[in-house]
């Protein structure tokens, strides 16, 4: 059986007074890729910004239910939500590098998690090298972080949040801005990142999902329809819903 | 035929208005330039006024509007800007940020003498800071708030969401990411704001008016408590109120063209942050 990671416990969301997420139970067993799909609105992005706490900031998002970090309950007042999304990291949909050099957007992080400075270069170098950006960038760290191109911002993103080691990674649709070449390198990344980490990653494209995951969750309306290994949810859909949208009758 | 008539008709209303606003402009320059650049010269900003300010200079207007400046600078800035990072950061939307905000829309619609009579009130009597240069200074800052928290929420509005989440996703504080990423991104445009604020207080003589503004100082002003000479004051007073306006005519023209070009040096350093700023991205 797999090791879980994380997971929701009778989740419900509500953004004032709509109903967002509906009674979500799931588990994301680790170092696997798992990618939540369901057509635009589904609330797929949603349940992915409660993993790392994101809906905080919103005044009027109200959760109940619970999500644990194996056993750690993320949504306890006890807890730090810094230390938290230091462990659960989150790459978003467009690249969104800081107006600053390359090098101190890997540094960033490092030094407001107070990592001894003499560490923080050779963290930087494997963090790059495994986010396959080292050779594209070593010779100019100090160039402005925007001059890269989309695909090498998003990898960038990428390597600046597997630089903090976190347990977990969070994806937000990470392609859906990078041309299919730009695609195909994050695509092998992600592979190459789940021996190491435990990937949640929202998707709209049936292949992608198909290429790298090792489980998928389809949602509709706010529900979770049907969770299951990657070959069950595409090949042999138990629900009707989930039938129609793998096949591409609506989405 | 008949339609693109119309449209040139339209066309050349709006090019007129545009040229005549101009032209208005260009002949206010002109006659204040033309009748005051023969009285301006090394001596006339380095010197103190003499002879009962027919003759002499305007250094002590010149350093007062400065201090007053200053002082309006360090009061205005820091208070703006903290405010419209609390209402644009922190505060949740609600009525009362609501009215907090349309109070202050209100506030840079109140006339300034309005504001020369509550500096009266608070600053000179109520603290007891007396006519001096701090407590015209802090009536200006009064002044000034409104408009620097306006525009520096607007500096900070534009600053996508996206910004802040990839801080806050690596862990960073809502005060770390406010302080490493929105507020530097966003300084082009908080800066081009307090400088055209400034600019716009320096010309002010209403609030000075009641709060510590002099006629005549022999000397420019050493403490914040002395009372001292501004700009705009003495070219109201050698226009309106001296004994022999004919003869210092040419003095009060030139104090013009001193004031004008501060504010336009101000407004020249302000275009170029922003025009710096739009090049960059």
């Amino acid at each position: 059986m797999d090791q879980i990671k994380l997971s929701a416990h009778s989740l419900n969301l509500y953004f004032g007074e709509k109903q967002i997420l509906k009674n979500i139970n799931i588990d994301f067993p680790e170092n696997q890729v798992t990618s939540l799909i369901g057509p635009s609105g589904c609330g797929k992005s949603t349940l992915l910004r409660c993993f790392n706490r994101m809906h905080d900031l919103s005044s009027d998002a109200r959760i109940d239910g619970a999500i644990k970090l194996e056993d750690l309950d993320i949504y306890d007042k006890k807890n730090s939500v810094t230390e938290i999304r230091k462990r659960i990291g989150m790459v978003f949909q467009k690249p969104n590098p800081l107006p600053k050099s390359i090098y101190e957007n890997m540094s960033y992080a490092l030094n407001i998690h107070q990592f001894p400075k003499n560490e923080i270069p050779k963290l930087i170098e494997s963090a790059l090298r495994e986010s396959y950006l080292w050779e594209e960038v070593k010779d100019e760290l100090k160039k402005p972080a925007v001059k890269l191109s989309g695909g090498q911002q998003q990898r960038l993103c990428i390597a600046r949040t597997v630089v903090l080691r976190p347990e977990v990674i969070l994806m937000d649709e990470p392609c859906s801005a990078l041309d299919p070449i730009s695609t195909r390198k994050i695509e092998e990344l992600i592979i190459s990142l789940k021996k190491d980490y435990t990937i949640v990653i929202v998707t709209h494209n049936m292949q992608q999902a198909q290429r790298i995951s090792d489980k998928v969750a389809f949602m509709y309306l706010g529900e979770l329809i049907e969770f299951g290994s990657c070959q069950d949810v595409f090949q042999n859909p138990q629900n009707e819903l989930t039938k129609n949208y793998v096949g591409g009758h609506f989405g | 035929m008949k339609k693109s008539l119309f449209h040139f008709l339209n066309w050349t209303v709006l090019l007129g208005s545009t040229i005549l606003v101009c032209l208005f402009l260009g002949i206010i320059l002109f006659d204040i330039f033309s009748k005051g650049v023969s009285s301006l010269s090394w001596k006339f900003i380095s010197r103190p006024p003499t002879q009962g300010m027919t003759r002499g200079g305007i250094l002590p207007a010149i350093t007062g509007t400065l201090w007053l400046t200053l002082i309006t600078t360090l009061f205005a800035v820091p208070f703006g800007i903290a405010c419209a990072v609390y209402l644009n950061e922190y505060a949740k939307p609600s009525v009362l940020t609501g009215i907090i905000r349309a109070s202050i829309r209100n506030l840079a619609g109140i006339p300034s003498i309005i504001y020369g009579l509550f500096g009266l009130a608070l600053f000179v009597q109520a603290l007891h800071l007396g006519t001096s240069v701090l407590s015209a200074g802090l009536t200006l800052g009064l002044l000034s708030l409104p408009y620097i928290i306006t525009t520096t929420e607007e500096a900070l509005k534009r600053i996508p969401d996206s910004m802040r989440e990839a801080t806050l996703a690596l862990g960073a504080t809502q005060f770390e990411t406010i302080k490493d990423v929105v507020l530097p991104t966003a300084l082009p445009g908080i800066l081009t704001g307090v400088i055209l604020t400034l600019s716009r207080a320096a010309g002010e003589t209403a609030p000075i008016l009641f709060t510590g503004v002099a006629f005549y100082i022999n000397g420019s002003a050493t403490s914040v408590n002395q009372e001292f000479m501004a700009l705009p004051y003495h070219l109201y007073m050698l226009s309106t109120q001296h004994q022999s306006i004919e003869q210092v005519r040419p003095l009060a023209y030139g104090t013009a063209v001193v004031l004008i070009v501060l504010v336009f040096v101000l407004n020249i350093i302000a275009f170029y942050i922003r025009f710096k700023q739009r090049t960059q991205q």
